[in-house]
């Protein structure tokens, strides 16, 4: 067996926000990364790359993960959305609209993380409970808000999805 | 905060995995969801020249419930498990592993693998009596009982070259209630102290037999079978638990959780036999 540090990179393909993306990368690199820096996705952010804070959360095949928690070669050929595969041709997404309209965010560092969060939890409960949202978004971490703009956005937005259903 | 660099091995099967395990032996490391071997590997806690990544083998992504009990393959992730609802206890120790987003990732045998002694799924198979299987290449498969399993903190009986293919969680008897009751700083962390229990009633709807499984006080789960006498659930987990003290709480207190929890889940688990028998 060779040696780890003499180990080929790995030629891999992700369908990314919907566009399929080949990549060349070490066994090492973190999903978290290989958006930023091979793709040139960063709205994506990392915050504290050991899975606490749920800023690089994205989706995978739909559901939510830590892209900071997984590597870039174990979803070889999967489907991820990042935050700037939410909007639709139409504009922004109902969670993205809802969080700007609720005031949701301040610095904005954890939002690309509570809204790929925040869309996978309204597509699995449409109508959340207050208990749900809260469970759902427990995961993520915020330092400005306080949370409770968080919470009115993710009924907001649930709102704004039913009316346009 | 980046993994060190490592050989990164994508096997397609079992005995695949198996003789690269094989190969690579106290070099290697077994990849599952990731949810603790990366942040390991991010804080250079682990440094595996061989990262044997078992994403691939859909053999192992498996849940079967049968009238003994449920299997739940290497590759099953919390998620899917806890959504299968497919064994009580294991449901109510799910909802208190870490947060929705890391149980999407994160596997059951995994955690079983990483051992930590403040982790829920490793007091659930303890409890419970269950038991891990374990394969390596040339060899038959073992069953290696829980209470062989952990060894110590973050140390399981698996050997350099072998892998936990699945882990079984043996169905409770009628007439059973369960529970699990635990404190931790915040919802979704490890826990300082946790209890679960399962509570048997006989016929006449008596406690009959009692266990508890104490997570966050010692090196391994520690397993205590009140017999009939559940009621001193407190004393009983106080006498045995030999917590260690550190920046999240102090050995007294630990001590002092201990023996509410073990209360709490002791009488929530003789209320749910209560209810199953009704």
């Amino acid at each position: 067996m060779t040696d780890g540090r003499a180990a080929s990179p790995h030629e891999i393909t992700l369908v990314v926000n919907g566009v399929a993306r080949r990549a060349r990368v070490p066994g090492r690199r973190l999903l978290s990364d290989c958006l930023r820096h091979d793709l040139g996705l960063t709205g994506t952010h990392v915050g504290c790359e050991h899975g606490v804070c749920g800023c690089c959360t994205v989706l995978l095949d739909g559901e939510p993960v830590r892209s900071c928690l997984t590597l870039a070669v174990t979803v070889d050929g999967r489907d991820i959305t990042t935050v700037e595969g939410l909007a639709g041709p139409g504009g922004l997404s109902p969670v993205q609209r809802a969080f700007a309209e609720c005031h949701a965010l301040q610095c904005g560092f954890c939002t690309p993380g509570f809204l790929c969060t925040v869309t996978a939890l309204l597509r699995e409960h449409p109508t959340p409970t207050d208990e749900q949202v809260t469970e759902g978004i427990s995961g993520n971490l915020c330092r400005c808000t306080g949370y409770r703009n968080i919470v009115k956005a993710v009924h907001r937005a649930a709102e704004l999805m039913a009316e346009e259903s | 905060m980046k993994p060190p660099p490592f050989v990164h091995h994508a096997p397609r099967d079992v005995g695949e995995t198996l003789e690269i395990l094989a190969e690579a032996g106290p070099r290697g490391k077994v990849l599952a969801g990731g949810q603790s071997l990366i942040p390991m590997l991010n804080m250079r806690l682990a440094a595996p020249e061989h990262v044997i990544d078992i994403n691939r083998l859909t053999e192992l992504d498996t849940v079967e419930a049968g009238p003994g009990g449920v299997t739940v393959g290497a590759l099953a992730r919390h998620a899917r498990v806890a959504r299968a609802g497919v064994h009580p206890l294991l449901g109510q120790a799910l909802r208190l592993v870490a947060h929705p987003v890391i149980r999407n990732r994160g596997t059951v045998v995994g955690s079983l693998a990483h051992a930590d002694p403040a982790a829920e799924l490793p007091a659930v198979l303890a409890v419970l009596g269950g038991s891990v299987r374990v394969a390596r290449a040339g060899a038959a498969p073992r069953d290696v009982p829980a209470a062989e399993f952990f060894t110590g903190p973050m140390e399981s009986a698996l050997r350099p070259g072998e892998l936990a293919v699945s882990a079984h969680f043996p169905a409770l008897p009628p007439r059973t209630g369960t529970a699990f009751a635990e404190v931790s700083r915040r919802h979704g962390d490890y826990a300082l102290a946790g209890v679960c229990a399962v509570v048997t009633l006989d016929g006449d709807l008596r406690v009959a037999s009692a266990r508890l499984a104490c997570i966050g006080v010692g090196p391994v789960p520690l397993v205590v079978d009140l017999g009939a006498d559940w009621k001193s659930a407190a004393d009983a987990a106080r006498e045995r638990a030999e917590p260690d003290g550190d920046v999240h709480a102090s050995a007294a207190y630990r001590l002092h959780l201990v023996g509410v929890l073990a209360r709490k889940a002791a009488e929530r688990a003789e209320r749910t036999a209560r209810e199953a028998a009704a």
